[in-house]
């Protein structure tokens, strides 16, 4: 599982350029993996046809709950990576090249300028991010039946059944842009992806600076980014 | 907010080119977008009565009709939801279900289904109310009332409980012997004016009208007369034994009775 010859052997014949480190790598894959459990046993509560099938419900209760509470922790670990805060930061900030980015989606033509991460990556992990904490937030008061009156957990059951929904789809398409885009699944696993696929996906991505947040000329100015 | 003033400020020269890592430059969007998440969150919990009721009235009502079901798997989608606590549960037909009463009893009795079928029959038309929120309205339940096998089976003087155990081989409930002997409980044979179904909890379930549904024990195969209330399943994992519509588990529904 070392990434490092890999892509050392594949720069022989297409350079390629270190994009994310192991510590960002695991942090993406054990947030997929609790993600995935929290929506699987979801579905087995709340879809008929998965209810009938499975049953289990103590069970399916007690894994949703924990894999739910659990979703921040590995970010909240991982941001004791230089590199993870670096790319925390990335997403955080927009600029002008963003709104460029945007105007072209919504109208489907023009340049699409990018940094390391685009305009949708961006406002996709920062929606993530607000999602998954309303969701443990109203999880919590469903959970713990005693924090508050029946009001406020009736309101906090509804907003959570429909942000569930709103966040079925999001990840749904999430996976979906990730399918279509081998390349950009490499770059997570293996750490690195072809200078020629960076250049045109993010062309104003300066990868040298990149991956490790230890190069950047900005370091100079003495802010690591944190988030 | 503080936090975009901070923003505006290290952003003072927002035109700045891309390079130099300009990526890390610019207005914290990201840290905007989360903070209106929480902020949106925290309006739809307060805004959810309203909401849900506006919700109930168009689409929750068409939903009532829909020959797809689809919309079955929208939130609050309406009509009952499917819960079992075991990984599968065998059928039981005309052939194979029994219904055994034992415990402190004068005469234990094992009933099939034609013998319950013969037995005066109820039938009750009540609202239907889960402790997890959803609510039937007006859904018809026939069967035996259970004071009827328990006066058959002769209870003896020292009981005081009844216990309820499933073909499911997990489920549990229990009653005292007071709210057993309540008009409104009854060993359902039929709900909706149709037999009960396997999804339902058919051939046969325990139909508690005034507590909440999780007392309705489905796939009902023994009733044992005790001399204490031994909690059931949920009850064990914290549910109140006594669970009263509107009046336990820390809920104030409407009463279905």
């Amino acid at each position: 599982m070392s990434p490092r010859p890999e892509s050392a052997a594949a720069a022989a014949d297409r350079p390629r350029v270190p994009r994310f480190t192991r510590a960002e790598h695991r942090v993406h894959r054990a947030t997929g993996a609790l993600m995935a459990v929290c929506v699987a046993t979801a579905a087995c509560l709340y879809l008929p046809f998965l209810a009938e099938l499975v049953g289990r419900r103590a069970l399916m209760v007690t894994l949703h709950e924990w894999s739910g509470i659990l979703l921040p922790v590995p970010l909240l670990f991982g941001l004791a990576s230089r590199a993870l805060r670096a790319d925390l930061t990335r997403l955080n900030r927009f600029g002008p090249h963003d709104r460029t980015w945007l105007r072209a989606v919504l109208r489907r033509r023009g340049a699409r300028p990018a940094g390391k991460f685009n305009a949708g990556q961006k406002l996709y992990a920062a929606w993530l991010a607000g999602a998954v904490l309303v969701m443990t937030g109203t999880g919590l008061l469903m959970w713990f039946t005693h924090l508050a009156s029946l009001v406020w957990r009736t309101g906090a059951t509804f907003v959570h059944d429909w942000l569930a929904l709103s966040l079925l789809i999001v990840i749904g398409g999430h996976v979906w842009m990730a399918y279509r885009d081998p390349e950009s699944r490499v770059g997570l696993r293996t750490g690195s992806v072809e200078a020629a696929w960076a250049r045109r996906e993010h062309p104003l991505w300066r990868p040298g600076e990149g991956a490790d947040g230890k190069r950047g000329p900005d370091g100079a100015d003495g802010k690591p980014g944190n988030p | 907010m503080g936090c975009s003033n901070r923003g505006v400020t290290k952003d003072a020269n927002p035109a700045r080119p891309a390079d130099h890592d300009g990526d890390r430059r610019g207005t914290p969007v990201g840290r905007r977008v989360v903070l209106g998440m929480l902020a949106a969150g925290a309006a739809g919990v307060a805004a959810a009565p309203y909401l849900q009721r506006a919700y109930d009235e168009t689409l929750g009502a068409a939903a009532q009709n829909d020959p797809t079901g689809l919309s079955g798997l929208l939130p609050a989608g309406g009509g009952f939801r499917y819960y079992s606590v075991t990984g599968s549960v065998p059928d039981k037909d005309e052939h194979s279900y029994r219904l055994t009463v034992d415990g402190l009893v004068r005469h234990r009795a094992s009933y099939r289904l034609a013998d319950l079928r013969a037995l005066p029959q109820t039938r009750l038309v009540r609202d239907v109310q889960c402790v997890t929120g959803w609510r039937v309205p007006r859904t018809p339940f026939e069967g035996v009332r259970l004071a009827t096998l328990l006066d058959a089976a002769g209870v003896r003087p020292e009981a005081k409980a009844v216990r309820f155990t499933c073909f499911d081989g997990a489920y549990s409930e229990s009653l005292t012997l007071e709210q057993a002997r309540r008009h409104d409980v009854l060993i359902a044979l039929r709900m909706q004016d149709r037999p009960l179904g396997h999804d339902h909890g058919g051939p046969v379930r325990l139909y508690v009208a005034p507590m909440y549904f999780y007392k309705s024990a489905k796939w009902l195969s023994g009733i044992t007369v005790t001399d204490h209330v031994q909690p059931g399943y949920w009850e064990q994992l914290g549910y109140d034994v006594d669970a009263w519509v509107g009046r336990s588990n820390g809920r104030d529904d409407v009463p279905t009775t």
